[in-house]
């Protein structure tokens, strides 16, 4: 069979079911704020134990990530995300998930250029443009501070 | 104290539904996903406009990986503050550096001890 790459797209965007978007929403809407509410119960709990408001939002990135990882040690989270879908990529547990994850998946690769490289296969693009970002705007912000 | 949680769960879910929107529709993967979220909150954090969101939202806001890239922009604004031009290459890594770290470090320990093969068909 000859058909282009535009066309097999096509083809395969008809065959492939539809993803039923009235479950996917409100399942990520569900699971994601769900997530989102621990966070804010965490940061009340080390808030209440005298933590200064700033550190209290890293404990509870670090609690956050801590359990991310765990649970995708365990081959939950990923069982999770399967009904989940964006709810539990955009909290910072799925960023957390994306760094333990190929880590995990390409141990058997070995430990610097498997386990160490892939690590950051996910998490690598998010640094590179997050940061480039904030370099962006902080200069903005420096020139715009001189006027 | 109630109202905090329910804004909370509202707008976390919000900004995870919109990401779900997005990978139904336009078939995005999760790098681009993460990467682009990270970058609107730089921007919108840049703005002003996220932080009358996360003083309404606390988690909701802080928890998605916009509030990731709020945090970057936050610490790269007090690093020039402080520093001058030296700021905008600075702040940036301090505020993320928790995150990192305990991403990096937890992920490494996971990987160490927990089994690989995720994959069921693998064995």
């Amino acid at each position: 069979m000859n058909i282009s790459n535009q066309e097999y797209s096509e083809l395969a965007k008809r065959i492939s079911p539809p993803s039923a978007m009235y479950k996917t929403i409100p399942m990520a809407f569900v699971i994601g704020g769900g997530i989102c509410v621990i966070g804010e119960a965490l940061m009340n709990l080390y808030q209440y134990m005298g933590v200064g408001i700033d550190q209290a939002g890293m404990w509870t990135s670090m609690t956050l990530i801590f359990l991310s990882a765990l649970l995708t040690g365990l081959k939950l989270y990923d069982r999770i995300a399967q009904h989940a879908g964006a709810g539990t990529l955009v909290p910072i547990t799925g960023f957390a998930n994306s760094v333990v994850s190929p880590a995990l998946d390409f141990k058997s690769e070995g430990f610097v250029l498997g386990l160490g490289a892939k690590m950051f296969v996910i998490a690598g693009p998010v640094i590179v443009y997050g940061i480039s970002a904030s370099i962006i705007y902080g200069i903005i912000y420096y020139i715009s501070t001189l006027f | 104290m109630l109202m905090e949680y329910v804004w909370a769960f509202l707008i976390g879910g919000l900004l995870c539904a919109i990401g779900q929107v997005m990978i139904d529709l336009t078939r995005l993967t999760p790098a681009r996903i993460l990467t682009s979220y990270v970058v609107a909150g730089v921007i919108l954090g840049g703005l002003g406009w996220y932080q009358p969101i996360v003083d309404l939202a606390g988690g909701g806001a802080t928890v998605p990986l916009t509030g990731f890239g709020n945090l970057l922009a936050k610490g790269v604004r007090e690093a020039v503050d402080q520093n001058g031009i030296l700021g905008a290459f600075m702040g940036g890594f301090t505020n993320a550096a928790v995150g990192l770290a305990a991403a990096v470090f937890f992920g490494l320990l996971a990987a160490l001890i927990f089994k690989s093969g995720s994959k069921i068909n693998e064995t």
